[in-house]
């Protein structure tokens, strides 16, 4: 099933349905359809094998979406934020790219002639949409219809392969069709590099859902439109929900649209989870958990969950507001020990996701799926004993500290909750008698000035003692990515750079 | 046994579906109470919709028998899906949260 036909469904049930509106921009599902089709045509007189974009996205992204599934090509959005340079070194990996760069990127890419004549700007784009003749192919089911870079926080960028049986057997098998009210409304400021971002475009078409973008995300323009747009359901990642939740505390605005509010993307700290639900008491709140490689969400946490979790005076219930819910239709989950044995509820291990939506191709190396299916996450995690998956950390970053293996989100699952802490990230350094030693970065919530030795404490009295954090070094804020995962390789980098200093000054 | 992801169109009404998990049950699918036929094909004309099987095929559902056999409707239309002459049946499906 191509992602093509999702679009030609919509079409098929309400041609004039508003379907996309971002600034001053409204198209409705057959007037992005017919755009779709002589997009197609643009690409295809340009003789381009695959479609890149450079730019913030909005309509642009589902514009460019369909149009390359249309002309039967792949589309890969790039992250704007890039340094020209990555961006060129991206494009380059790329079968003779088309590039679709927004005006404000054209000089960081350079001319888009220097692109070998394969550049087009945003704007003379969706202009020749609008007077070239449609040209369109139905791809095959196992073609590319997507290809996304990883955001490589632990190794270089590794190209992801989505396929159209991947990215339709994720939208049909998660969402019905015509679901949605015909008010409904959803909010999308992830950027378009993101698997949500593309996600979303396919999602909320499919459900019958407006799409409203958000293209520079500021907490005070998401509350707005949320008022202005009526918009019932939204997504954020964990740090637009803590500048969201930080600017409603600091001025309160009812949003009595809102039904759903949904995060995902990285880890969220606990104690924002329940600064949310208390602030936004009507909402339902939905935490999603996927991957890239998994074309977006795999599992589920539900308002339900939430609500259940919060209220209740079980600690295994309780706990479970820390869980990113239970598996999606279609998707199956297994956690296995180092020997790959499958463990028991309870214990910790890697998870292996299987599916129709899962993909786990990357250009130039292939699938890395077992011979049964299985996409490795490389995320540690482990199941209880109703199903709800809990994940631990990515499993490169485990430190070993003289022999034994440590998942740093135990730790900072402790110390998020002092009041004291803002924000931490657990790493390992470097450390000639322990292979690593166990340092906390910690930004300190404002105004305070948290003791080292009390932090440490704090850890000790909660896990073993071989759980205390030798260091704890304070940071006004933590690296991350625009989608908020804190870029732990720069954290160490940055300790052993310091404690070779150290060293090198205690030789002297 | 038809190919998962082959499209096919109704000769007597607007139905067109998508196969989604194949089966060779599918080899008796109708709608409207005449043979499905791929969406490419010129329909010779002449059948007409049979009122017995003029129940619908409702856009965007999934339809399943008991062969393991699914189809997605991709245009809703007049006629009744059925595998010779057992009407297919509605996979109902737990609704999820907006996730993205």
């Amino acid at each position: 099933m191509s992602i093509s036909l999702l679009l030609e469904m919509a079409v098929s049930a309400d041609p004039d349905r508003v379907a996309v509106v971002s600034e001053s921009a409204r198209y409705t599902t057959a007037e992005l359809n017919a755009l779709a089709d002589a997009g197609a045509g643009v690409i295809n007189e340009t003789g381009a094998r695959s479609v890149a974009y450079v730019g913030m996205g909005g309509d642009m992204l589902p514009l460019l979406l369909f149009s390359a599934a249309r002309a039967g090509q792949p589309f890969a959005p790039l992250n704007y934020r890039l340094s020209g340079q990555a961006l060129r070194e991206l494009i380059a990996r790329l079968p003779q790219p088309l590039v679709v760069v927004d005006k404000e990127y054209l000089d960081l890419i350079g001319e888009v002639g220097d692109l070998g004549g394969g550049g087009i700007d945003s704007d003379t784009f969706c202009a020749r949409a609008r007077t070239t003749a449609p040209a369109v192919q139905w791809p095959d089911p196992d073609d590319v219809a997507v290809v996304l870079f990883t955001s490589g926080t632990t190794s270089a960028p590794k190209a992801v392969e989505l396929t159209h049986n991947n990215l339709t057997s994720y939208v049909t098998g998660t969402v019905e069709f015509g679901s949605a009210e015909p008010q409904d409304a959803a909010l999308i400021c992830v950027p378009p590099y993101h698997i949500a971002g593309v996600g979303a475009a396919l999602s909320n078409l499919y459900a019958g859902r407006k799409s409203v973008y958000l293209r520079r995300f500021s907490a005070a323009e998401w509350v707005r439109l949320v008022t202005t747009e009526a918009v019932t359901t939204a997504t954020v990642v964990p740090t637009m929900l803590e500048r969201i939740v930080s600017e409603l505390e600091a001025h309160p605005t009812p949003l009595p649209t809102l039904r759903n509010l949904a995060y995902g993307g990285s880890k969220v700290a606990l104690p924002l989870v329940r600064r949310a639900l208390d602030l936004l008491p009507e909402v339902g709140f939905v935490n999603a958990y996927g991957l890239t490689e998994t074309s977006s969400t795999v599992a589920v946490l539900t308002p339900e969950d939430h609500r259940t979790a919060y209220e209740s005076s079980d600690d295994d219930v309780r706990k479970r507001l820390g869980s990113v819910g239970r598996p999606v239709p279609g998707i199956e989950v297994v956690i296995r020990d180092d020997e790959g044995r499958p463990v028991a509820a309870g214990v910790p291990g890697e998870l292996f996701v299987r599916g129709e939506q899962v993909s786990g191709t990357y250009t130039g190396i292939g699938s890395v799926l077992d011979a049964d299916g299985w996409f490795p996450t490389r995320d540690l995690a482990v199941l209880d004993s109703e199903g709800y998956l809990f994940i631990v950390g990515r499993s490169d970053d485990t430190i070993i500290r003289g022999g034994e293996n440590i998942a740093p989100a135990e730790i900072e699952d402790v110390l998020v909750e002092h009041p004291e802490v803002r924000e931490v990230a657990v790493v390992g350094a470097p450390d000639p008698e322990w292979g690593q030693i166990i340092v906390a970065c910690v930004v300190p919530a404002p105004g305070a000035a948290p003791q080292p030795d009390a932090l440490r404490e704090y850890v000790r009295q909660q896990l073993r003692g071989s759980r205390t954090p030798d260091r704890i070094v304070f940071r006004p804020e933590l690296p991350t990515t625009p989608t908020g995962k804190v870029l732990r390789r720069e954290l160490v980098s940055e300790l052993t750079e310091a404690l070779q200093t150290v060293q090198a000054e205690g030789a002297q | 046994m038809i190919k998962s992801g082959t499209r096919l169109k109704s000769q007597v009404c607007d139905t067109q579906v998508i196969v989604v998990k194949t089966a060779d049950s599918l080899d008796e699918l109708r709608a409207g109470g005449a043979p499905m036929v791929p969406l490419e094909d010129s329909v010779a004309g002449g059948a007409t919709l049979d009122p017995a099987f003029a129940g619908g095929a409702v856009m965007g559902k999934r339809y399943v028998d008991d062969a393991g056999a699914e189809v997605l409707v991709t245009k809703a239309g007049a006629g009744t899906l059925s595998i010779g002459n057992v009407p297919m049946t509605i996979k109902e499906a737990k609704p999820l949260p907006a996730s993205d």
